[in-house]
């Protein structure tokens, strides 16, 4: 069975259905990450957990307990907010150790324990600090650890990054997975960066109008996107449309020129319009690129972006961008240049929405 | 210089005279109780008076009893209508209003025919519950400023995620209110408590219209009966509403200083 399970969740304000019946089951010690555009249901999932919504259907399970009627107070869950939330009026210690007060442990092990969570977030000189007296990274560590502080069953963490700088944003979010890691905490992390979340999360859910769209590890959602909004929202994908020639033998038109494809199309028929995603990083314009497939297009745009060079080339109707890394002898196409892509037919995923 | 300056400073120069000047001559009249020389006999006679320490020590009990009542009828309010009943917010801005526009007299009046002697609730019917009366007269009154400095001082805290913040962490409801909020809207809390003690301090016709030994109708009876001590009580009573004032934004200010940055 699994940690925590998520069966038929469904979530309505008034008439509008922000969730459309939410499957998910989480084991225990995985980082999973909802990852959408904003309005997608993905936070509404989240405070459906945490219980400062109840869903309209469906059940939440966390350790084989029913916990869909539970308070947020009776469920033993900690939270990490977007905004800190940390209590102005209490120095980092009260902060850490307000649950455990709350939950009326006594003085000595309070102690001990935000002791420990303020060394495992490299703070414990900073106990004495107001919030106002810190950095919004200093804030946000202090908010996990007083997330952690009462050994909660699950951790959920509300877009906790979001209102950092982008240096910051980069440390704090391997510090996360390290501790995770460390406590072995159940972890559902909610954002709108794709980076945030193929970097750190064992298994992401890209979340669509209040439904999964997939469900997989940061590879195969980057690597194997099985709708077109996956394949257009996690990272910079080319959606080539193509003209099926012969269904069996896997090929396909692009513009005036005729490619097979690796991955079966058997189902499709002859002159249908099928969409093909290519990622900018697997084409190369070099000779001796390894790649069984090519294609020949005309030079629309090359821009200069520091580590690589994304060049944009039109073939028939379709623009593919395509980037090399940057290196001091690169020769830079030029506007209008006829070129030749290549890349592996693996690498041409067939769009299935 | 130019015209639109010129005016500025002209509308300063004429406010200040309008305000000052008045304020000026009764301090000087207040000096002058000996005759020939300024002395400060008159604020000595006044703070000799038994009438006037009881009437003021009075009045300072209500006031007290305003603010610590007031508050706790106010804070849980605009917490709730800010977190729970946001669209009730209209509504209770317009119910805490009401007391700027319908005069202090239309109040007593209906509350000594609601709560007479011989009424259901006969608060009027002994000291202890006239004096119940007086202080809840006070909080209506008052309303509108401590609802007011509250509300905005809610509203520089994010109320609803410190909220969610405390309650995720275990916390029930009178925890939250008075360990996470409470403390945190202390600024507006005591900018609410400081006018309310300069209103009840000065308020006169609640307490003379329900018979009760404040400091209001004191004033009132000097200055129909002395004539160097009413001006005393006057800057006794300025000096008062200006120390609140100086108290509110003092705490203001520190309020300000403890905000947490985003």
């Amino acid at each position: 069975m699994p940690f925590l399970a998520l069966a038929n969740i469904k979530k309505s304000f008034g008439q509008t259905q922000v969730v459309h019946d939410f499957n998910m089951a989480i084991e225990k010690g995985e980082f999973i990450s909802f990852l959408g555009p904003s309005g997608c249901g993905k936070t509404t999932i989240l405070r459906m957990i945490a219980g400062f919504e109840q869903p309209s259907g469906g059940t939440i399970h966390i350790n084989g307990k029913d916990q869909t009627r539970l308070k947020p107070n009776q469920r033993n869950i900690g939270m990490v907010f977007q905004a800190y939330a940390l209590f102005p009026n209490m120095t980092v210690f009260d902060n850490v150790a307000f649950g455990l007060k709350v939950a009326g442990q006594p003085k000595a092990e309070i102690e001990t324990r935000v002791k420990e969570m303020l060394k495992l977030i490299h703070l414990e000189h900073l106990a004495d600090r107001y919030p106002y007296q810190m950095s919004g990274g200093q804030q946000q560590r202090v908010a996990l650890a007083r997330a952690l502080a009462p050994k909660p069953q699950v951790l959920l963490l509300d877009e906790p990054l979001s209102a950092l700088d982008a240096k910051i944003r980069v440390s704090l979010r391997e510090e996360i997975r390290q501790i995770q890691r460390q406590l072995g905490i159940t972890t559902v992390f909610v954002t709108h960066d794709q980076e945030e979340a193929l970097s750190i999360s064992d298994r992401i859910v890209v979340m669509n109008a209040g439904r999964a769209d997939q469900i997989g590890t940061p590879s195969d959602i980057y690597n194997r996107p099985t709708t077109r909004f996956v394949a257009s929202f996690v990272g910079t994908l080319n959606i080539i449309e193509a003209t099926i020639v012969d269904p069996a033998a896997g090929t396909v038109m692009i513009g005036d020129q005729t490619i097979a494809l690796r991955e079966s199309i058997a189902d499709k028929t002859g002159g249908e319009t099928i969409s093909l995603a290519l990622r900018p990083e697997a084409g190369s314009l070099s000779e001796s690129a390894k790649g069984d497939t090519a294609l020949t297009g005309k030079v629309v745009s090359a821009n200069f972006l520091g580590s690589v060079v994304r060049t944009r080339i039109a073939v028939g109707k379709n623009t593919v961008s395509f980037d090399m890394f940057n290196s001091p002898d690169l020769v830079m196409p030029a506007p209008d240049e006829v070129v030749t892509l290549r890349f592996s037919a693996g690498d041409l995923l067939v769009i299935r929405d | 210089m130019k015209m639109s300056k010129f005016f500025a400073w002209l509308a300063i120069a004429v406010g200040v005279t309008y305000f000052f000047v008045p304020l000026l001559g009764t301090f000087e009249f207040s000096l002058r109780m000996r005759r020939g020389e300024y002395s400060l006999d008159a604020y000595g006679s006044v703070f000799s008076d038994v009438q006037f320490q009881q009437t003021f020590g009075f009045s300072m009990l209500m006031a007290l009893f305003t603010i610590a009542f007031g508050m706790l009828l106010v804070v849980p309010t605009a917490y709730w209508v800010r977190l729970r009943l946001p669209q009730m917010r209209p509504f209770v801005e317009f119910v805490t209003l009401m007391p700027l526009v319908i005069p202090a007299i239309v109040i007593v009046f209906g509350y000594l025919r609601l709560y007479n002697s011989s009424s259901y609730i006969p608060f009027t019917g002994s000291t202890f519950g006239t004096n119940i009366l007086l202080v809840m007269s006070y909080i209506t009154l008052s309303l509108p400023y401590m609802y007011r400095s509250v509300d905005t001082a809610m509203r520089t805290i994010d109320v609803r995620t410190l909220t969610e913040a405390a309650e995720i962490l275990g916390a029930k409801w009178p925890t939250i209110l008075f360990k996470c909020i409470f403390p945190n809207v202390m600024s507006g809390v005591l900018s609410g408590a400081f006018i309310t003690f300069a209103i009840v301090i000065g308020e006169f016709t609640m307490a003379a219209l329900l018979n009760r030994p404040a400091f209001g109708p004191y004033l009132q009876l000097v200055g129909a009966n002395k004539a160097y001590e009413p001006s005393a009580l006057a800057i006794i009573a300025f000096a008062i509403t200006w120390l609140s004032m100086g108290l509110i934004q003092l705490v203001s200010r520190f309020g300000k200083l403890t905000q947490s940055r985003p």
